[in-house]
C-alpha cells in the first residue's frame, strides 16, 4: 500500500473523464440490475444471467470417451472425445497418466494442436464414406463378371488384357472414382489376390501399413491377411529413413531410447537435428522444466528453429555437416579426457561396455602399408581356435597379466553349450588394457579414409598405431585406431598429427570443422569440453536428442556414429538422463511379442515374408534406371574394391542372393509352382531350388525387376499415405509402378554404367501395378490414385491399443460413435476380405505349398554366417550356395487358402507347440493361451475350432496384452529367467514386482497403464524408474547383441571397409552436382544455355508444424493456422536473388520433379537452403506447374532412393537382418533444386 | 477497502513451445461456428511480429484503452462516453475483416467427387465471406516462427521505441510466443465503451462477459478494447469474446486452454483486490509506476484484515483459501516474476506473463565463457538474444528494470537448482544476488518446473 496512498494523498480522488460522462454512464444504473461500481467505472452483475446460457449449452456433452490418434505420430496422446446428441464435438487431453513421482513433472497433458484438431474429420467433406472404385475398370469389371460369371475370371480377363489394363492405369489419380457396395468392392479385391496368387505368385501381393504401435490391432489386421496368404510386408521405419542404421551398427538393437521423462534426469542436454517444440510437441516441457533444474541446452540447426528458442547456445552447423563438429568435439573429449589425462569413470566404462580394448589385427596392404583389418578372435590363438564359435569371440589384453584373455559376453558364448551362463560382460579379475601404448609395441603406420574434401572425394590419411605382435600378426586396439582416426597424436607415433585446434589442414580438430561446418572453432571445443566435463561429474548424464535433421541424410549412419562415439566415450549410454534420445519415427510396440504373434500370423503359419522397402521401390519404380554412377562411386581409397563395376542395382541383387537382405518376389517363378515342381521332380525343395539356380534355369526376381513375372502386382495400403506423402521419388511411382501421368525429367542411366548382373530393358515398363488398394477415412494421394478405396473409420471409432517409447504407458482407443455412414474399422474391413478371399480362393487355389526364401536373421546363429564379414558370393564362385549360410534359408510352407478367413478369427495352434520368439528368448505361452481361451472365448466349428476367439477387436487386444512380457508379469518374469540360463546373472528380479499382473483391455481403457520390465527391451521400469535404453546391459552385465557384446566403435565387415566406414568417419552430403549434373547450390540461372531459370539450392524436407505427415496437412484448422496450402521456406538473402517475396507463388524444379509452391521468406533461414516442410499433399491449392503442365506435385516431387550398399550387409554378427531393423533407408536430404518467381496467375 | 474476488491467469512465455494447441482446443469448443469463423478467442502470436488482429498494439491508430486526459483523469482513448453516443453509426476505429483476415474454406468434395478429368482433382480455397476462389494472403497466424519477417517483420508496433535493437539478419535472429486471451481487466474498457451497458464483470470472479441479450452490436467494445479480444459475430450481430470458460471454471475445470496447454505453461488462480482503489491505481501518472500501482491493488490473501474484510464482503472461506493457495498470487507477488501485458493500456489486465529467459548471444558464446558459470549468468542476462528493451515494451510500458529482475531470478534458480541436480551443496550467494532466499528459490522452482496439475491450478 505505497505507491496509492501516495497519490490518493497528493490529488482528488481519480474520475472518469469528465462529469458529462459521469451522469451518462450513472443511468446506467437506471436500466439494468446489474451494480455499478460506485467510481461508475464499471458494471457488475449478480443474477440475470440468462444470456450465458448459449455457452453454458454449448460446453455441455452426454459423454466423453477416452481414444487418441493411431498413426503418424509416436505422441500417444491419451485424449477426451467428447460426444453430444450421437455428435463429435472436440477433444481435449487426458490428464491422469499415472504420477512419475513427487519431485518431478507429469505426463499431463499429452497433445499437440495437429491432435486437437483431429475430429475436424469426422464429419468433414474429406471424410470417405463409401467404398470407391475407379469408373473405367468397375464399368469392366461388371462387363466381364457378367459375360465369364466369375469374378476371379473377370479381374483376369481384364488385367491380362494390356489395352484394357492401360485403360484404367492410365486414368489413376484422374478423378473418375464412383460408389460401390461393400461386397462387390471387397469381392474386386479378393478376386485380384486369388489371380494374382495363382498365376504370378504370392509374393507379388504386398501390404503396406506403417508404425503399428500407434494402432496394433488396425496394423495387425490387414498385416495378418497379407502374412496368412504369404504376401510381402514393406518395412516403414528404414524406409522413411527414420531407422538410425548407426543403432544396429553400435549397439546391435533396432533403437530404444529413453521415455521423455528421463530428459528431466540429464544435466547436459544438445538437441542435434531434433525440433523438439514441433516434432516432440507434447514432450517439450520436460527439457523446458529440466532447465530449470540447471540443465544446460545446446541446439545444432541450421535455421533458427523454434527450440533455438530455449538454447543456452545455438551452434547453426551447415546442413548435413553435423558429423564434423561431432567429430571435432570427439577429438577435443579424447585428447582432454584420456589421453592428456585419465578420467577413471569414462576409461572404466568405455573397457567394460565397449569394444575400445578389444584387438583388432592390421592388414598388410600389400606394399608395406597397413590398414585396419578384423577383429582378432579365438580362431586365431591357438590355445582357443577349437572353442566353440570361436570366430565370434573377441580377444583383449589384460593390463594386470600382459596376457590375451577371451572375454565373456561376445557372440561366440550367445550360442552353443558352451556359452551357457558365459554370456556376460563379467570381467572377473581382468583389467582390459586400453591401449597397446603400454606394454611392448611398435608403432605402425595405419592408412585411413577421408572425404572431407568439398565434393567428398575419397582420400587417405596416414596415422600411427602402437602395435603389439601375436604369432604372425600385429594387432593393436580399437580405442588406438580410434585415436588416430580422430587425429589425436601421442609421442613417438608416426604419421600427419595436427598440430593444435586451430589446425584446420587436417581431420578432426575443431578449426578443421569450421571451415566445413561454420561453427566456429572456439564453440565447438568448448561445447565438446562442457559435454564431457559433465558426464564426468554426473557420471554420464549428458543427452544427446537427434531426429531427422541429422538422420535423413544418405551418410546419417555416419553422423551418428559420430554422435554415439561422443555418447559411449563419456559413459553416458545406459544411465538416466545420458545417452542418444533418437526421436524420429521411433516407435515402441511395448507389448511387441504379442503383437508380432498377431500381425505376422505366426500362430498359423511361419515364416513370414518381410520386406525392406526402399529396396523394394528403388526395383519396382524404377529408380535404378536413372543412376549415373556405380556403387563404387563411395567407396574409400582404402577399400578392397569389392564394389567395383557393380551398380547399386547389383549389389541389392547380390545382398539378396546372398541371403544378408530379404528379397521378395523373390524368384522369376510363382513360388506355389516351384513347391510343385520339387515335389514332381521328387527333391526336398531347398535341394530344388539350389540346383535350379545353379544351373540357370531359376534366377531371382531382383536380377531382373522390369520382367512382367516380377511386377508387384496387388498393393494394399491402409493407416498410410504413400504417394502423398513417403514415396521418395514420387513422380517414379506414378510413372513406373502406376502408369499415371508423371513430371519425371531425368534421363536413363548411359549404356557403360548400366548394371551388369541386372537385366535392363530397353523399354522401361509403366503400369507394373494391377490393383492399388487403400483403406482410408480422407482423401490423399494414395487414394486418388487407388482402383479401390474403402471408407476407414477413424481413431475415435474404434477398440485399439497405443503405445509409444515416449512415455511407458499402454492405453487405448474407443468408439466415440459407431463408425458412420459405410465405415468400418480396419479389423472388420480385412475380416471382410479375408472371408471373400477365402470364399474364392477355397475353389480356386485350394490348399498348396510354397518356398519361403527367408534371410539370415538376427539374434538367431545366422548371425554367424559369416566369420570375420567376409563377403562369399557363390554367384562368383567364391563359395557353394548353402540355403542358411551362403543364401537365403529356404523354407516350404502349407497354405490352405480356404481357411484364411477362418484364420483370421482365431489364435492359431502354432503357439502351443512353438511358443513365440523375441531377441532370442523364447517363451512359453501355455497360460496365457490358456487365460485367453477363457477371457475371449473360443471359436467353434471350421478350421479354428477350440481356438480363443479374435473376432473383435478387442479380442485381439486382449491377445497381445496376454501374449507380451510387458503387460503380463508371468511372461516377463518367465523371460527373465530363460535369459539368466544364458547371462549366468541375475535378471528375474526386475519384473517379478509385477509377476501376478495382468493388464487388461479394460485397464487401458481406464487410464493408461503402466508396463512392466521385460527382456523384450534393454531398460528397466523396476520401481517406478525413469525408462532409459540399456540400463539392463550396464548395471546387470547383460551384453548387447553385437560381435563382441559391447558397444561397437569398429564395424571390421569387408563392406564397411570398403566405404571406409570402420571407424566414424565425417561423409559431406552427396554431390547431386557431380552424380547427376544438378547446378551447384549457390548458381542463379536466367535460363538460357538450356538451364532451369532461378537458384540453386539445397533442398530439404523437416517435419512439419501443421501436419504429421500428410495427416492434419488438409486439416482445415491447421491450414488457417499456417499459410493455407504447399510452402516453400526460404532465406530472404536466396529469395532476393531472384525476386521473390513472401507469399509469391514459386516453382522448384529439378530432374526428380517440380514442385508448385507458395514462398515463406524469412531471415530465420540460412542462406542456401530451403525447406518444404514434410509431408505437402498434392490436394489443397495446388495450381498446374509450368514447366510441366500437369499439378504441381508434393515434397518428395523433387526427391529419389539412392541406397547406399553398407546397407544391404547381412548374416554376420549386429550386421543381420530383422525387420524394420537394418536395411537400406529411404534418405532424401542430399537433394538440390532450382527455385524462381512461376507467373503469379495460376491455373488450376 | 471493497474486497473482491478476481480470477486471473499466468503464462510463463519461457515454458511456451509456441504449439497453438490452446488456440485451437479453444476453438473447437467455443468458436467452431458460423459467424465467428475469422474469430479466435485465444491465439498465439510470434513475436517480433503483427499479432492478431495485425497491429493491434497501435493504440495511435485503434484509440483502444484508457489515457490520461489533461486533467490528469482517466478517459477512452477513444473519446468519453459521449463521444462513442455520437459516433455511433460510424465508428472510424474498428479493425476491418482484411486486419483479421479472410477466413477461407477448400471445396473439399472435389477431391472425392471429380469426374474422369485431365488432371488430379485438388481442392481451392473458397472465401468463407463470398465463397468465392481466393488466394490466402493473410491468416491468423501470417507470420509464425517469423514466416514473411523481411516483407512485414518492421511492421511490429513494438519496434517503434527500439531503434535498431531489432535487426531481421539471420545471426541476430530471436523468437517467442505471445499466446493471448482476454485480459478480463480490472478496468475494463471495453465495458465502459458499451452504449448498451452489455458488458459487465461478474461480481464473484470478475470474469467479463458480453451479456447477449442486450448486446446490440455497436462494436464500441472492439474499438475500445485495447487487446482487440472483443470479436464481432457477424452471423448474430453481438459482440463476443473469451468468457474464462465460466461454465468449466465454476465447476471446479480450468479453462480449456489452460487444461490443454502441452507447455504447462498456464496457472489459474484467485486474487483479492480492493475494489476502491482501482481508478486510482489506473490513473497513476507515469505509465513505468502502472505495474506497481497494479500490484498494489492486490490484496495480500494471509492478511487477517484482509480476511476478515473478505469474510465481510461475503467472500467464502474456500474461495479466500483459494486466494491464499493461488499459484497467480504466488507468481505476481511472492516471486515477482509475473508482468502484465501492456500495463500502458491502464487497464489493469489480468492475465499475467514470466517473460522469456533465451539463449544467450554470440558475444558471450565466443568469448569462450560458459553461460553456465555463475559468474557468467547474470552479464548473460544483460546481452540475451531477446532485447530486454522488447520485453518491457510488452510488460512495463518500457521499464527494464523489472524485467531484467525476472530474467535474474530464473537464471538464479537455474544456477541454484544446478549444485543440487549436480549433488552438490546448493551455494546460498546466488538466491542473495536476487534478493531471495535458497528455500524461496526452491519454492519457485517447485512451482515453475514440477508444475503439478493441482498447483497449476
Amino acid at each position: 500500500m505505497t505507491v496509492d496512498d501516495n497519490l490518493r494523498r497528493e490529488r482528488p480522488p481519480a474520475q472518469l473523464d469528465g462529469p458529462f460522462t459521469q451522469a451518462l454512464v450513472r443511468t446506467r444504473r437506471f436500466f439494468t440490475r446489474a451494480q455499478i461500481s460506485d467510481d461508475s467505472r464499471t458494471m457488475y452483475k449478480i443474477g440475470g444471467r440468462q444470456a450465458d446460457d448459449f455457452y453454458r449449452d454449448r460446453w455441455s456433452h452426454d459423454k466423453v470417451v477416452r481414444s487418441t490418434h493411431g498413426v503418424n505420430c509416436t505422441g500417444s496422446c491419451s485424449w477426451k472425445v467428447y460426444v453430444k446428441d450421437g455428435i463429435i464435438t472436440w477433444e481435449s487431453q487426458q490428464t491422469d497418466y499415472p504420477s512419475v513421482g513427487p519431485d518431478s513433472p507429469e505426463y499431463e497433458p499429452r497433445g499437440c494442436p495437429r491432435g486437437a484438431a483431429f475430429s475436424w474429420y469426422t464429419y468433414s467433406p474429406t471424410r470417405i464414406r463409401y467404398p470407391y472404385v475407379r469408373g473405367v475398370l468397375l464399368q469392366m469389371y461388371r462387363e466381364a463378371k457378367n459375360r465369364l460369371g466369375d469374378p476371379v475370371a473377370a479381374w483376369a480377363d481384364i488385367v491380362d488384357d494390356p489395352v484394357r489394363a492401360h485403360s484404367y492405369k492410365a486414368a489413376r489419380g484422374k478423378g473418375g472414382l464412383v460408389r460401390a457396395s461393400w461386397d462387390e468392392a471387397t469381392e474386386m479385391v479378393a478376386a485380384a489376390h486369388v489371380h494374382t496368387i495363382q498365376k504370378w505368385g504370392p509374393d507379388r501381393v504386398a501390404g503396406f501399413s506403417p508404425i503399428p504401435a500407434m494402432s496394433m490391432v488396425s496394423h495387425a489386421s490387414g498385416a495378418r491377411f497379407v502374412n496368412l496368404i504369404g504376401g510381402s510386408m514393406l518395412s516403414f521405419y528404414d524406409w522413411y529413413a527414420d531407422l538410425p542404421v548407426a543403432s544396429p551398427q553400435v549397439f546391435g538393437d533396432q533403437t530404444d531410447v529413453p521415455e521423455s521423462g528421463d530428459w528431466w534426469n540429464a544435466g547436459y542436454l544438445i538437441m542435434w537435428g531434433s525440433n523438439v517444440p514441433v516434432t516432440r510437441t507434447p514432450d517439450a516441457h520436460w527439457m523446458t522444466e529440466a532447465r530449470y533444474r540447471g540443465q544446460k541446452v545446446v541446439v545444432v540447426s541450421p535455421d533458427y528453429a523454434d527450440n533455438v528458442k530455449f538454447a543456452d547456445e545455438w551452434l547453426p552447423a551447415r546442413p548435413g555437416t553435423d558429423a564434423a563438429l561431432a567429430m571435432a568435439m570427439g577429438h577435443v573429449v579424447l585428447k582432454e579426457f584420456f589421453v592428456d589425462r585419465s578420467t577413471p569413470y569414462f576409461s572404466d566404462y568405455v573397457t567394460k561396455y565397449t569394444d575400445l580394448p578389444h584387438l583388432v589385427c592390421l592388414s598388410d596392404d600389400g606394399d608395406g602399408g597397413f590398414r585396419p583389418g578384423k577383429f582378432l578372435t579365438a580362431a586365431d590363438l591357438p590355445d582357443h581356435q577349437h572353442e566353440e564359435n570361436a570366430a565370434f569371440k573377441t580377444v583383449l589384453v589384460d593390463a594386470l597379466t600382459d596376457g590375451l584373455v577371451v572375454p565373456n559376453g561376445s557372440l561366440g558364448h550367445r550360442y552353443g553349450d558352451a556359452g551357457v551362463g558365459k554370456w556376460n560382460l563379467e570381467l572377473g579379475p581382468v583389467e582390459p588394457r586400453l591401449s597397446m601404448l603400454e606394454g611392448d609395441h611398435e608403432p605402425v603406420l595405419v592408412s585411413l579414409p577421408r572425404f572431407d574434401a568439398p565434393d567428398g572425394a575419397a582420400q587417405t590419411l596416414a596415422r600411427g598405431v602402437p602395435a603389439r605382435r601375436i604369432g604372425d600378426r600385429l594387432v593393436t586396439t580399437v580405442f588406438d585406431l580410434l585415436l588416430a582416426q580422430y587425429g589425436v597424436g601421442r609421442a613417438g607415433l608416426p604419421g600427419d598429427w595436427t598440430a593444435s585446434y586451430d589446425d584446420a589442414s587436417a581431420p578432426y580438430t575443431p578449426a578443421w570443422q569450421e571451415q566445413i561446418t561454420g561453427v566456429p572453432a572456439a564453440a565447438a571445443a568448448r561445447i565438446g569440453r562442457e559435454f564431457a566435463r559433465n558426464a564426468e561429474q554426473s557420471h554420464g548424464r549428458s543427452m544427446i536428442i537427434m531426429g531427422a535433421g541429422t538422420n535423413h541424410w544418405f551418410h546419417s549412419d555416419t553422423i551418428y556414429r559420430a554422435f554415439l562415439t561422443l555418447i559411449n566415450l563419456t559413459g553416458c549410454q545406459g544411465v538416466n538422463g545420458g545417452g542418444w534420445a533418437h526421436y524420429v519415427g521411433q516407435e515402441k510396440v511395448r507389448p511387441i511379442t504379442g503383437y508380432t504373434q498377431m500381425a505376422n500370423a505366426l500362430d498359423w503359419t511361419r515364416p513370414p515374408r518381410n520386406m525392406i522397402q526402399t529396396a523394394y521401390w528403388y526395383l519396382h519404380t524404377d529408380q535404378f534406371r536413372y543412376d549415373q554412377f556405380g556403387a563404387d562411386t563411395l567407396s574409400a581409397t582404402t577399400g578392397l574394391g569389392q564394389l567395383a563395376g557393380k551398380s547399386t542395382a547389383d549389389v541389392i541383387a547380390q545382398s539378396a542372393r546372398m541371403g544378408w537382405m530379404p528379397s521378395y518376389p523373390t524368384f522369376n517363378r510363382n513360388p506355389l509352382e516351384l513347391a510343385d515342381q520339387a515335389a514332381a521332380a521328387g527333391q526336398p525343395v531347398a535341394d530344388y531350388v539350389v540346383e535350379q539356380l545353379t544351373t540357370g534355369k531359376l534366377g531371382f526376381a531382383g536380377e531382373d525387376p522390369d520382367a512382367p513375372e516380377n511386377f508387384p502386382r496387388v498393393l494394399s495400403i491402409w493407416r498410410a499415405n504413400l504417394l502423398g506423402s513417403s514415396s521418395k521419388g514420387n513422380e517414379y511411382f506414378l510413372k513406373h509402378l502406376l502408369g499415371a501421368d508423371s513430371s519425371l525429367r531425368a534421363t536413363e542411366t548411359a549404356e557403360g554404367v548400366r548394371p551388369r548382373d541386372v537385366k535392363w530393358h530397353q523399354q522401361a515398363p509403366e503400369g507394373k501395378l494391377d490393383l492399388l488398394l487403400t483403406l482410408d477415412f480422407r482423401q490423399t494421394s494414395t487414394t486418388l490414385f487407388s482402383d479401390v478405396v474403402l471408407p476407414a473409420a477413424t481413431w475415435y471409432e474404434k477398440h485399439d491399443l497405443n503405445t509409444t517409447d515416449m512415455h511407458p504407458f499402454v492405453h487405448s482407443f474407443n468408439p466415440a460413435i459407431p463408425p458412420p455412414w459405410q465405415t468400418r474399422t480396419d479389423w472388420d474391413a480385412w475380416q471382410t476380405i479375408a472371408a471373400k478371399f477365402s470364399e474364392l480362393a477355397a475353389t480356386h487355389l485350394g490348399v498348396r505349398r510354397d518356398v519361403v526364401a527367408v534371410p539370415l536373421t538376427h539374434d538367431t546363429p545366422d548371425a554367424m554366417a559369416n566369420p570375420h564379414g567376409v563377403v562369399r558370393d557363390w554367384k562368383a564362385g567364391e563359395c557353394d550356395p548353402i540355403p542358411g549360410v551362403t543364401m537365403p534359408k529356404l523354407v516350404e510352407v502349407e497354405r490352405d487358402y480356404g481357411a484364411v478367413g477362418a484364420k483370421m478369427n482365431a489364435v492359431g495352434p502354432l503357439l502351443d507347440s512353438l511358443g513365440a520368439t523375441t531377441k532370442g528368448i523364447t517363451f512359453d505361452l501355455a497360460t496365457p493361451l490358456r487365460y485367453l481361451a477363457q477371457k475371449n472365448g473360443v471359436v467353434r466349428g471350421g478350421p479354428a475350432d477350440g481356438r480363443p476367439s479374435l473376432q473383435r477387436d478387442v479380442h485381439v487386444c486382449e491377445a497381445i496384452l496376454a501374449l507380451s512380457g510387458t503387460t503380463n508379469g508371468m511372461l516377463a518374469t518367465q523371460g527373465f529367467k530363460t535369459l539368466e540360463e544364458r547371462t549366468g546373472t541375475r535378471l528375474a528380479d526386475l519384473a517379478e514386482e509385477h509377476e501376478g499382473k495382468q493388464v487388461t483391455f479394460a485397464d487401458t481403457q481406464n487410464a493408461p497403464v503402466p508396463v512392466i520390465t521385460s527382456p523384450e527391451w534393454s531398460g528397466s521400469e523396476s520401481g517406478g524408474r525413469r525408462y532409459s535404453p540399456f540400463t539392463i546391459n550396464v548395471e546387470r552385465l547383460k551384453p548387447w547383441h553385437t560381435l563382441t557384446g559391447r558397444m561397437h566403435f569398429y564395424l571390421d565387415h569387408d563392406w564397411m571397409t570398403e566405404l571406409g566406414e570402420g571407424l566414424p568417419v565425417y561423409r559431406p552430403p552427396l554431390n547431386m552436382a557431380a552424380l547427376f549434373d544438378e547446378p551447384v547450390i549457390g548458381d542463379v540461372s536466367d535460363g538460357s544455355s538450356g538451364r532451369v531459370a532461378g537458384v540453386t539450392v539445397r533442398y530439404l524436407t523437416p517435419h512439419n508444424k501443421w501436419s504429421i505427415h500428410s495427416e492434419y496437412q488438409d486439416n482445415l484448422f491447421m491450414l488457417s493456422l499456417s499459410r493455407g496450402g504447399q510452402t516453400i521456406w526460404m532465406s530472404n538473402a536466396d529469395a532476393d536473388k531472384v525476386g521473390i517475396h513472401d507469399n509469391d507463388w514459386v516453382e522448384a524444379v529439378n530432374r526428380n520433379g517440380v514442385v508448385v509452391a507458395r514462398a515463406i521468406v524469412s531471415h530465420r533461414m540460412p542462406e542456401g537452403t530451403v525447406y518444404m516442410h514434410h509431408a505437402q499433399d498434392r490436394l489443397i491449392d495446388v495450381p498446374i506447374a509450368e514447366t510441366s503442365g500437369r499439378r504441381g506435385g508434393i515434397h518428395n516431387s523433387l526427391t529419389r532412393l539412392l541406397i547406399k550398399p553398407s546397407h544391404l550387409i547381412g548374416g554376420y554378427a549386429q550386421l543381420s537382418f530383422a525387420f524394420n531393423y537394418l536395411g537400406p533407408t529411404g534418405n532424401q536430404r542430399d537433394e538440390v533444386t532450382v527455385i524462381r518467381r512461376r507467373s503469379q496467375e495460376v491455373e488450376y | 477497502m471493497r474486497v473482491m474476488a478476481q480470477m486471473a491467469m499466468v503464462m510463463n512465455l519461457d515454458k511456451c513451445i509456441g504449439c497453438h494447441t490452446c488456440s485451437v482446443t479453444c476453438k473447437q469448443a467455443w468458436t467452431n461456428r458460423s459467424g465467428t469463423e475469422y474469430v479466435w478467442f485465444n491465439n498465439v502470436e510470434t513475436r517480433p511480429g503483427q499479432g492478431y488482429p495485425r497491429g493491434y498494439e497501435d493504440q495511435e491508430t485503434w484509440k483502444g484503452g484508457w489515457a490520461l486526459n489533461r486533467r490528469g483523469r482517466l478517459s477512452l482513448r477513444a473519446g468519453g462516453r459521449f463521444k462513442k453516443l455520437l459516433t455511433i453509426f460510424s465508428n472510424p476505429k474498428l479493425p476491418s475483416i482484411h486486419d483479421y483476415y479472410e477466413p477461407w474454406t477448400y471445396d473439399y468434395s472435389t477431391l472425392t467427387d471429380a469426374p474422369a478429368q485431365q488432371h488430379t482433382p485438388v481442392a481451392r480455397p473458397k472465401s468463407l465471406l463470398t465463397g468465392e476462389n481466393m488466394k490466402v494472403s493473410w491468416s491468423a497466424n501470417w507470420d509464425d516462427d517469423l514466416g514473411g519477417s523481411t516483407d512485414h517483420g518492421h511492421r511490429d508496433v513494438m519496434l517503434k521505441n527500439l531503434g535498431d535493437k531489432v535487426k531481421f539478419e539471420f545471426e541476430q535472429t530471436f523468437m517467442f510466443y505471445l499466446p493471448r486471451i482476454c485480459e478480463h481487466c480490472l478496468n475494463p474498457s471495453c465495458a465502459a465503451s458499451c452504449p448498451s451497458g452489455a458488458i459487465y464483470k461478474r461480481t464473484e470472479d470478475g470474469i467479463v462477459l458480453v451479456d447477449q441479450d442486450r448486446c446490440r452490436g455497436w462494436r464500441m467494445c472492439v474499438s475500445g478494447c485495447p487487446y482487440k479480444k472483443i470479436y464481432f459475430n457477424h452471423r448474430t450481430g453481438k459482440a463476443e469474446k473469451c468468457t474464462f470458460c465460466f461454465p468449466r471454471v465454476e465447476v471446479g475445470i480450468p479453462t480449456v486452454c489452460s487444461e490443454t496447454c502441452v507447455g504447462r505453461l498456464r496457472y489459474i488462480g484467485l486474487m483479492l483486490y480492493d475494489a476502491d482503489r482501482v481508478l486510482d491505481a489506473a490513473s497513476v501518472t507515469e505509465p513505468h509506476d502502472l505495474y506497481r500501482s497494479q500490484r498494489d491493488v492486490f490484496l495480500d490473501p494471509n492478511d487477517p484484515a484482509v480476511v476478515r474484510a473478505a469474510e465481510q464482503a461475503g467472500i467464502p472461506r474456500d474461495w479466500i483459501q483459494a486466494a491464499q493457495r493461488s499459484p497467480v498470487w504466488a507468481l505476481i507477488n511472492t516471486y515477482e516474476v509475473a508482468l502484465p501485458l501492456h500495463p500502458e493500456y491502464r487497464t489493469m489486465p489480468m492475465v499475467w506473463y514470466i517473460p522469456p529467459l533465451s539463449p544467450v548471444v554470440d558475444i558471450v558464446r565466443d568469448t569462450g565463457h560458459d553461460a553456465e558459470d555463475k559468474g557468467n549468468l547474470f552479464a548473460a542476462i544483460e546481452s540475451l538474444r531477446i532485447p530486454v528493451e522488447y520485453l518491457a515494451e510488452l510488460f512495463t510500458a518500457g521499464d527494464v528494470a523489472p524485467v531484467t529482475g525476472v530474467l535474474r531470478k530464473l537464471a538464479a534458480m537455474r544456477s541454484y537448482m544446478r549444485d543440487i541436480s549436480m549433488g552438490d551443496a546448493p551455494d546460498e550467494s546466488i538466491a542473495a544476488a536476487v534478493g531471495m532466499t535458497g528455500s524461496a528459490l526452491q519454492d519457485m522452482y517447485r512451482l515453475l518446473a514440477i508444475a503439478k496439475y493441482d498447483e497449476r491450478y
